[in-house]
């Protein structure tokens, strides 16, 4: 399925999960947040959420900040 | 981290943690996090700003800010740079407190990218809507008397008023504006933003702040360690000059040794 990571357009498996996601993006769920469609996903359920066609995912992370 | 220059009742509380130092760094415009890291154990600190930022999906391998600053060791401080509306704001901070478990943070909401300076009646509404949502709020704003204490009334944690325009190293621009909130605030007062060099720090402290946050007078100094070390030394130095109490000034000059006895 077609989706936006990050703004960019990025594909995923149909049925995927946020878990299974950021496991083929090799992406730590350690120190990041996962927004998708502007609702925060909470660690405990990346598991059980699952994509949809046409997601707008985010995922953050800390950096150097004043 | 126990520093011995430092008078052990004297320690800065915020939402109910105590710290020793007085010296706020931030964690950003450093050559790498590796000098960053060094220049934030030479000044000290306790708590260091972070910012929040997408990842970079496609190059997984650079360095992580956590790899340099342990978040165990050190009080990790999400803010909203970057940020010109309330909505985008508390965004920014509910995602920093699900990337990393903490309930203090930093707001700052902007007004425009020429100044940086605060818009305050979007900060107030995202520090009302930060509370309501159980975040401990510690909130630039500006130097004006009045804001200061609508904020602290809606439950802020700390103010943080600007000495002057972020990275500008203009020192303590109002002191007499800064002097009134210390006067009326009953939570800590920081002066984040303006500082350009030590004694900027010292002068602030000396007005009885409670603690002084930078970024750019460490980050941007020649030799940033060597800046850190000097921050480190001038709010000290300034902290225990304002507990101390200056001399009154005076108009003319008074010997300060005996005028009896000679020759």
């Amino acid at each position: 399925m077609n989706l936006f990571l990050n703004g960019e357009a990025t594909e995923a498996p149909d049925g995927a999960t946020v878990g299974e996601f950021l496991r083929q993006l090799a992406m730590p769920a350690k120190g990041v947040a996962v927004e998708r469609n502007r609702e925060i996903v909470p660690k405990s359920l990346y598991g059980t959420t699952r994509l949809t066609e046409g997601d707008r995912i985010e995922i953050v992370q800390f950096v150097g900040g004043g | 981290m126990q520093d011995t220059s430092v008078p052990d009742q004297d320690r800065l509380i915020i939402a109910g943690k105590a710290y020793t130092s007085r010296l706020i760094v931030g964690t950003g415009k450093y050559a790498s996090y590796a000098q960053n890291a060094e220049a934030a154990e030479a000044a000290g600190a306790e708590i260091v700003t972070v910012a929040l930022r997408r990842v970079n999906v496609a190059d997984k391998g650079s360095e992580r800010l956590v790899d340099h600053l342990d978040p165990e060791r050190f009080t990790y401080l999400p803010n909203t740079a970057g940020c010109y509306t309330a909505e985008e704001a508390v965004r920014t901070l509910r995602l920093a407190r699900e990337a990393g478990g903490w309930n203090l943070v930093k707001l700052e909401v902007l007004a425009d990218q020429k100044t940086l300076y605060p818009d305050m009646s979007e900060t107030l509404v995202a520090a009302k809507a930060l509370i309501a949502d159980g975040f401990d709020v510690m909130v630039y704003c500006s130097d004006d008397p009045v804001y200061a204490r609508k904020l602290e009334d809606a439950g802020c944690c700390a103010i943080m008023p600007l000495g002057s325009l972020i990275g500008s190293g203009l020192g303590v621009q109002n002191p007499v504006n800064i002097r009134l909130i210390v006067e009326q605030c009953k939570v800590p007062v920081i002066v984040d933003a303006g500082v350009g060099t030590a004694s900027d720090a010292a002068i602030a402290m000396e007005l009885g702040v409670d603690g002084v946050l930078m970024n750019t007078a460490i980050a941007a100094a020649k030799d940033p360690v060597r800046m850190a070390r000097a921050m480190k030394y001038a709010v000290i130095a300034g902290r225990e000059a304002y507990l101390a109490g200056r001399m009154p000034k005076k108009r003319y000059a008074d010997p300060s040794s005996p005028l009896g006895g000679l020759i």
